[in-house]
């Protein structure tokens, strides 16, 4: 029988944490056969739950089948279904693992659901080929420094209030930018920040390993308002101030652990400046800098795919009547078996 | 000589004017701006200088400061004598592990009846001379305040600390901590941190203290 081989046993992964609707398929080999994301956007930029959700729903069908025609595999060949169980928006993640639940129960295979800071980690190690690194995970909804420690996933340091990919999009707001398909507001103020030239003086707020972005946001809309400063300068400021926080703790969390790689995750990621501030660190602790490459470090099916897979070879399914959503599900919560020591 | 390489500072052993002296240097980062470097590594060097005397104010023993240099942020401070409480702590008989954590206890409320977070609460920090003084190091990560908050999340770190590094009796050493604490803070306030702990473990972050509480 042809289904022993891992090649040919395959994983579809949902996830619906956010503003996306993605579904990946992947071989048990880590292969990644179709990696199909839509996303929802609206007019005013952030994320009401309740559309993201409904958006969702709409397009979950036709999500599905095209990510089938994509991987070239019939439905029935499908071994297992993974989910973005949490942590996440409620209303999305519900309609995600409803799509789940109806597509296993349908085609009468487990279910397995994952972890969303997990999978993240995961699809990062496969793409970049990072063995143990300390992660740095940084969207629109979390900021957290993190690294593999006794079978779970620990975390080292995190935001204490905003996210920081949600600091820059709440400034970006403020000062009055539209986003558009392709340029989402992380991009406009990393272009914006280019041409700034002066540093204005922002608050910087390290606690021991958290970080917390608040203040510094309702400072930097404060100076929007004031109309004192070029936007430019603000944006040049802003990123300047919030990437040196978010390196710090990295930095501090790849001595405290006495790791040799840094893996960089999630949508500010794509951050050029970010990168380089991360890339001298890991240079001066003779360590290696790994950055995800954007379909893999954005939210992404196949991440959930891959974590889905992981955790299946593990005996790790999930029976329906225990597969309710986790809307605040904590990364140490989380039992990684299939990660080796 | 290096004596310890921390991510922000290094502990420098020296012989400084015919003392043994620690140097701790906040080291520049290349990562980020040298107008922000500077300024967040004069600043941490001031408010720990700082903190070390207002700790000295309130009756806690630290290190003497010899000399700040803000140019280079250094502080060259007095050698402690002695041993890490960390590395005594088990070797000793029941009654002198008590009486030494009851004393910790006591110290920590000083420091916080006078309004000081030390922001690192480990035995390792806690430096017991020879002449059964203990004396509290490593202020860098402190502060000033007067937030019931940080007074609770301070002494959860101290809890954390005697269950990460000395397990067995890390219970029995908590509770000499909190009757110390309220020696000094009184019943009222160290019940008050008491139920700030509690809170604090609730919360997402301390999942096992979580369920424990929830059972």
């Amino acid at each position: 029988m042809q289904k022993h081989n891992s090649a040919q046993k395959f994983c579809l992964g949902i996830e619906a944490t956010a503003d996306d609707f993605s579904v990946g398929i992947l071989d048990f080999k880590g292969k990644v056969l179709a990696n199909v994301i839509d996303a929802f956007m609206s007019e005013t930029g952030g994320i009401h739950p309740r559309e993201a959700a409904r958006h969702h729903a709409k397009v979950a069908g036709e999500v599905i089948s095209k990510a089938f025609q994509k991987a070239d595999v019939r439905p029935k060949d499908v071994t297992a279904v993974a989910f973005s169980q949490g942590p996440g928006l409620g209303p999305c993640l519900r309609t995600g693992a409803t799509a789940a639940r109806a597509l296993a129960s349908y085609l009468n295979v487990p279910l397995v659901g994952v972890n969303h800071c997990v999978a993240h980690f995961e699809i990062g190690k496969l793409a970049t080929g990072a063995q143990d690194p300390v992660t740095l995970y940084v969207s629109g909804g979390n900021t957290i420094v993190s690294a593999f420690d006794v079978g779970r996933y620990r975390v080292f340091g995190e935001t204490l209030d905003v996210a920081v990919g949600n600091c820059l999009d709440v400034f970006a707001r403020e000062a009055g930018l539209r986003q558009s398909e392709g340029m989402p507001f992380g991009a406009m103020v990393e272009n914006l920040a280019k041409e700034g030239k002066e540093l204005v003086d922002l608050p910087y707020s390290v606690k021991g390993m958290d970080m917390s972005f608040s203040g510094l946001l309702t400072a930097a809309i404060r100076l929007i308002k004031r109309g004192k400063y070029r936007l430019e300068d603000l944006c040049y400021s802003l990123q300047e101030v919030a990437f040196s926080m978010l390196t710090e703790v990295t930095e501090r969390a790849l001595a405290h652990t006495e790791k040799h790689e840094i893996l960089l995750t999630g949508g500010v990621g794509a951050n050029k400046r970010l990168q380089t501030m991360l890339k001298t660190v890991a240079e001066e602790h003779k360590s290696r800098f790994c950055s995800v490459p954007k379909q893999y470090a954005l939210d992404n099916g196949a991440m959930i795919a891959w974590t889905g897979i992981l955790a299946y070879k593990q005996g790790m399914i999930t029976p329906v009547e225990k597969s309710f959503v986790r809307l605040k599900w904590r990364l140490e919560e989380v039992n990684a078996p299939w990660v080796e020591e | 000589m290096l004596i310890k390489k921390g991510a922000e500072a290094s502990l420098f052993l020296k012989d400084w004017q015919g003392r043994k002296v620690i140097m701790k240097r906040r080291l520049p980062k290349k990562y980020r701006l040298q107008e922000i470097d500077k300024k967040i590594r004069t600043y941490r060097t001031i408010h720990e200088s700082q903190l070390l005397h207002y700790a000295k104010e309130a009756g806690v023993p630290t290190p003497t400061i010899f000399m700040v240099d803000l140019a280079d942020s250094n502080i060259i401070m007095e050698f402690v004598e002695g041993k890490q409480v960390k590395q005594i702590l088990g070797g000793l008989s029941f009654e002198e592990r008590q009486s030494l954590s009851k004393h910790i206890g006591e110290l920590i409320g000083h420091l916080h009846f006078n309004e000081i977070i030390h922001g690192d609460l480990t035995t390792s920090n806690m430096i017991l001379t020879p002449s059964g003084k203990v004396v509290l190091v490593d202020f860098g990560l402190g502060e000033k305040a007067v937030e019931l908050e940080l007074r609770g999340v301070d002494l959860h770190l101290m809890k954390r600390a005697f269950q990460s590094t000395h397990f067995r009796y890390a219970k029995e050493c908590f509770k000499a901590v909190l009757e110390g604490y309220a020696c000094v803070v009184g019943e009222r306030g160290a019940k008050e941190v008491l139920g700030k702990i509690k809170e604090i473990e609730k919360r997402g972050r301390y999942i096992s203290e979580r369920r424990k509480a929830e059972e």
